[in-house]
């Protein structure tokens, strides 16, 4: 009885009796050749942050392509919109990020041309992106990114996020998620929901905060929101900063 | 390698470990998400309960993610350990459960399923799904039956089990409270229904007083032969 689709035959690359076997993602001896995974993630983005309302979701990132400590490509767009129904926003690598964007973007034409009137839901989305991610990591070439998604699809709000292996839902991520949580839940918290307007000054004192305290943040920004209307995206657009205090800080004269 | 011969020195003798040279720092393909899940066999209900907290070193990913997966009417799997990985075998057991009932025109016995979830393991030996899984459910008889398994797939089958972050804690208070372990003089009930479900609320209170990975809210999953009941009770959230 065959379990149809399913590779049996897994001792494919296993060991072969009395060989030396190499564990999958082993390193090699130098000289083996050049290697083809993801070592280090080269172009990065910083923090993605969502946030649910009533009627839809709200997803922000900043327009930074950082190498290194370096602010190389200050107006790129880490937010793309996948279809009517669903929004994406990306930090890590951003090579990665365009690898993928491409691929979904072809995902959605090829679904657009059966012509049915079907088209993926946000958590369809989710779910396949989490698997592609999951199997590039098991063949340890990982996508290198942190992927957030929302969606409004048949009146349900949708905001989950998928990583290099993990994925599950939350409201900010990426480095600083631990210091805009305070931040959002205090807003958010104990509300059963908050207002388009509650949710987007929200995200943009976030944003805000971002650009005074992440080293790798810059202030120019983009906003997408996803409602039964659609998706827009908003931006570039910059925060009100206030550097009074500066000249206060020793060593900043 | 290279740096234990830097320990060592030429001549054989320790020298001061001072590592200077330079670390790759490899992408690791697992990452450790903590949980803890619990399952318990009664005369014919199982039990089984997990934590909701799913964290990441020092932090907390989400504080509502159940590890307690719902596979048939009579069957229920408990998954801690590496996220990505419990979701990848939730998915390809859900989709062997389906196959089979197509092929077979009945639903995988608790048995048959972990029999299944063995050979499944087995098949990444060289590669493991970095899962503790725990099974429970009933078994043809209706009798509660509990299956507990390592990382690459071998099982056995339990009166109760404590698997993830929190189990060398948890498995001894049970082996002391149901099995009546290094006890003398007991009186040894058979385990009710009521006792089961609050003996576990007790463990997991316990459990998350002490693991860090343990904690949010414990969700307890019933299955007896009316189907399956869900509880969900909060706990610690430090």
């Amino acid at each position: 009885m065959d379990p149809s689709g399913l590779k049996l035959n897994f001792w494919e690359n296993g060991p072969k009796p009395g060989q030396f076997y190499s564990f999958p993602g082993s390193s090699l001896t130098p000289g083996c050749g050049p290697i083809k995974h993801t070592l280090n993630p080269m172009v990065t983005g910083t923090s993605v942050l969502g946030v649910k309302f009533t009627g839809g979701v709200i997803i922000a990132a900043d327009m930074l392509g950082s190498y290194g400590s370096l602010a190389r490509f200050r107006n790129i767009s880490r937010l793309m919109k996948v279809n009517d129904s669903t929004i994406l926003g990306a930090s890590g690598d951003y090579a990665d990020y365009q690898y993928m964007k491409q691929i979904i973007e072809q995902m959605v034409i090829d679904e657009e041309l059966l012509g049915d009137g079907h088209s993926y839901s946000p958590k369809a989305i989710h779910s396949w992106l989490t698997r592609v991610m999951y199997n590039r990591r098991s063949k340890m070439n990982p996508l290198w990114n942190t992927v957030v998604i929302g969606g409004f699809y048949n009146d349900e709000r949708w905001l989950e996020f998928s990583n290099l292996a993990v994925c599950l839902g939350l409201f900010s991520v990426r480095l600083f998620f631990v210091s805009m949580q305070p931040l959002m839940r205090e807003v958010v918290e104990n509300k059963v929901e908050i207002t388009k307007d509650e949710a987007r000054a929200l995200i943009e004192r976030c944003l805000k905060v971002l650009y005074y305290r992440d080293a790798r943040s810059y202030n120019r920004h983009e906003i997408a929101i996803v409602t039964k209307e659609g998706v827009e995206i908003v931006g570039p657009m910059s925060c009100e900063t206030n550097w009074e205090i500066a000249h206060m800080v020793s060593g900043f004269e | 390698a290279k740096m234990f011969t830097q320990v060592y020195g030429d001549n054989g003798k320790m020298k001061e470990y001072h590592y200077t040279g330079p670390v790759e720092h490899r992408f690791s393909p697992y990452s450790f998400n903590g949980g803890t899940v619990l399952a318990v066999a009664g005369e014919d209900f199982a039990i089984v309960a997990s934590d909701t907290r799913l964290s990441e070193g020092y932090s907390i990913h989400s504080r509502d993610s159940p590890k307690c997966y719902k596979l048939t009417n009579t069957t229920v799997i408990g998954c801690s350990g590496f996220h990505g990985d419990c979701l990848t075998l939730t998915k390809i057991i859900d989709a062997r459960l389906k196959m089979y009932k197509h092929s077979n025109n009945k639903s995988m016995t608790s048995g048959a399923i972990a029999a299944m979830l063995s050979t499944i393991l087995y098949g990444r030996r060289f590669f493991p799904y970095y899962v503790y899984n725990i099974i429970g459910g009933l078994d043809e008889e209706g009798k509660g039956a509990v299956y507990s398994f390592d990382p690459v797939g071998s099982y056995q089958r339990d009166t109760y089990k404590a698997g993830g972050s929190a189990s060398a804690m948890l498995q001894p208070l049970l082996d002391n409270q149901i099995g009546f372990k290094n006890m003398e003089g007991v009186q040894h009930l058979p385990l009710n229904q009521e006792k089961a479900v609050q003996l576990v609320k007790d463990v997991f209170i316990s459990a998350a007083e002490r693991d860090v990975y343990t904690g949010d809210a414990l969700r307890i999953c019933i299955v007896t032969k009316e189907g399956i009941k869900e509880e969900t009770v909060p706990l610690r959230k430090d």
